[in-house]
């Protein structure tokens, strides 16, 4: 039988949604035990949440002064030896655990499966290749542990309601002192977060100028959105790093995406493709994200956006 | 003075549209325009920067593929590193394996520094260089946009979901470079000619004595899931309405 192990996310005392996406995962192999590790110099706020999670039997707490930043060159070797016990290890295919999983996996000595979006069985799953134009089906070993990474973009975050028991673990391991975290900038926005928000607006090359950009803010703020933005609005400067959304950026799963004054190009694409509603604007009507969205607009953002923007607020 | 070792990938090149064979055992790739893995590009860029500064002595480019990936070196070459090592292999090597091979070549060179990619923009699996920094037990910084190398330390900002994080190793590490570390240079002819004459040791996998075995079996490719085509709306004002239809507004 299955035993899964999840690596919670978390920050500042909270869970982090990608979390809770990993259980649905886990949740499609049949008849698997699921339990989370929280990772963390306190851990009991969050543990009490994981054990919130539908479908989670057991919280490990593992902590330590060392977890206080989730530095993977020291969480690694803990949660490598809390898997002792499990078939399974999965963490969130964020940068969180892109950077940690790995490392886990080859202190036991297997490889690692990145970004499931499917289940088939314990052992066989599905995965995206070459920025999505391909899926792929991949068998892993019976015979070995398998680490993988879950695709957030591809699963919805388990309910809460569940009980599972929190309780200390034994993960002794030798800690490194040859990284050490010096500080994280946060842009603190007061917006929703782009990675778990509900709706999106993003822009493109077509805004021209970061301050032309700030109609993007203004139109999200009006929905109640997070704002994202093309690669090549990033590398333009028109927009912060943080906020690409695509295939290098951050892919993400809302019921409402925005796209204005992006062409939609296919590593654009792969970030937005689970998306529930794509609306597109755009002059080009000919631009390949009029092949991906739901309702498309051909026009000038310029003109476009103040007339929606009034539209929403009469 | 220090040595750098940098890793570059063969692959499709990223303005190939790809495509799945219709059997499904793979992706079209005869006649297929083949480059070095675009982070792979920013990773060397990033080592040869730090070596024009006088943070390094040499610069080591290795690959691990068929024979033809020596092109893909010798370009790297004209770039400006100063040596080649080619890790000759016709099968395809898991990052798990790729990291032990690299690791071997670490014993064998002993670098402050291994700069590699985040991911290969084939099979994106964004895994090698931390795994490479667990079995060589040394600092992993992934996704650097910034390196500042400070004697025995290295300051590296990395792009987080939440932003930038900024940690500090000590050296010998591994980095693994982000989009926006730097824009690399480009070839110039007399570069690409003397890179002919420069040094390109050919090594076959079996003789590192490294276990190459994949332990992952692929039995598929697939097209991706094609987003059914939706409805052109004329104006502002039958945008809202389909919104405000489909419950969204």
């Amino acid at each position: 039988m299955a035993k899964i192990l999840i690596v919670a996310e978390h920050a500042n005392g909270k869970l982090n949604p990608a979390t809770a996406k990993c259980v649905t995962c886990a949740t499609q192999i049949q008849g698997a035990q699921i339990d989370v590790a929280v990772l963390a110099d306190d851990a009991g706020a969050v543990a009490t949440q994981a054990a919130a999670i539908q479908g989670v039997k057991r919280v490990l707490k593992i902590e330590n002064a060392a977890n206080k930043e989730p530095l993977a060159a020291v969480l690694a070797p803990q949660v490598a030896a809390a898997a002792a016990d499990y078939t399974h290890v999965f963490g969130p295919s964020t940068t969180f655990g892109k950077d940690l999983m790995p490392r886990v996996a080859a202190l036991l000595g297997v490889g690692q499966l990145s970004d499931i979006m499917a289940v088939e069985s314990a052992h066989k799953f599905r995965r995206p290749v070459y920025a999505g134009n391909a899926v792929i089906t991949v068998e892993a070993p019976q015979d070995k542990k398998l680490v993988a990474t879950v695709r957030t973009a591809s699963f919805q975050p388990a309910g809460s309601g569940g009980s599972g028991s929190v309780e200390a673990a034994n993960a002794k391991a030798e800690l490194p002192t040859h990284t050490r975290f010096v500080s994280r900038s946060a842009a603190a926005t007061g917006r929703p977060d782009l990675q778990t928000a509900s709706r999106v607006v993003s822009g493109g090359r077509a805004l021209g100028s970061a301050d032309n950009f700030k109609i993007i803010y203004s139109l999200a703020d009006k929905l109640g959105a997070a704002v994202g933005a093309s690669r090549a609005a990033v590398d333009a400067g028109y927009a912060a790093n943080d906020l690409q959304v695509g295939q290098t950026g951050k892919i993400i799963a809302p019921e409402l995406y925005v796209a204005i004054g992006i062409s939609g190009a296919i590593q654009h694409l792969t970030g937005i493709k689970d998306a529930r509603t794509i609306v597109a604007i755009n002059k080009d009507g000919e631009a390949p994200i009029f092949e991906v969205a739901d309702l498309g607009l051909v026009g000038d953002l310029f003109t476009v956006l103040p007339e929606l923007e009034k539209a929403l607020s009469g | 003075m220090s040595k750098i070792l940098v890793g570059l990938k063969r692959v499709v090149d990223y303005n190939v549209r790809v495509r799945v064979k219709p059997d499904g055992t793979g992706v079209v790739t005869d006649g297929v325009k083949m480059s070095i893995n675009p982070f792979d590009e920013i990773a060397l860029e990033e080592a040869l920067r730090i070596k024009e500064k006088g943070g390094a002595s040499e610069v080591i480019v290795v690959s691990i593929g068929p024979g033809d990936t020596q092109q893909q070196l010798r370009t790297g070459l004209a770039m400006g590193a100063d040596r080649a090592i080619l890790v000759q292999t016709d099968t395809q090597v898991e990052p798990l394996a790729a990291a032990r091979v690299f690791l071997k070549l670490i014993e064998k060179e002993s670098p402050q520094l291994v700069i590699l990619g985040k991911q290969g923009i084939d099979d994106d699996n964004n895994q090698t260089g931390q795994m490479l920094a667990a079995l060589w037990n040394r600092p992993q910084a992934t996704f650097a946009s910034k390196v500042e190398l400070d004697g025995a330390k290295a300051k590296v900002t990395r792009e987080v979901d939440a932003g930038l994080e900024t940690i500090e190793v000590d050296l010998p590490a591994v980095i693994t470079s982000d989009l926006r570390l730097n824009e690399p240079r480009y070839v110039k002819l007399p570069d690409i000619m003397k890179a002919k004459k420069k040094q390109l040791d050919t090594i076959a996998i079996a003789d590192l004595g490294v276990d190459a075995s994949a332990q992952f079996k692929t039995t598929n490719y697939a097209p991706p899931a094609a987003r059914s085509k939706g409805i052109m709306v004329k104006d502002v004002a039958e945008l809202v309405a389909a919104l405000k239809q489909k419950g969204l507004l």
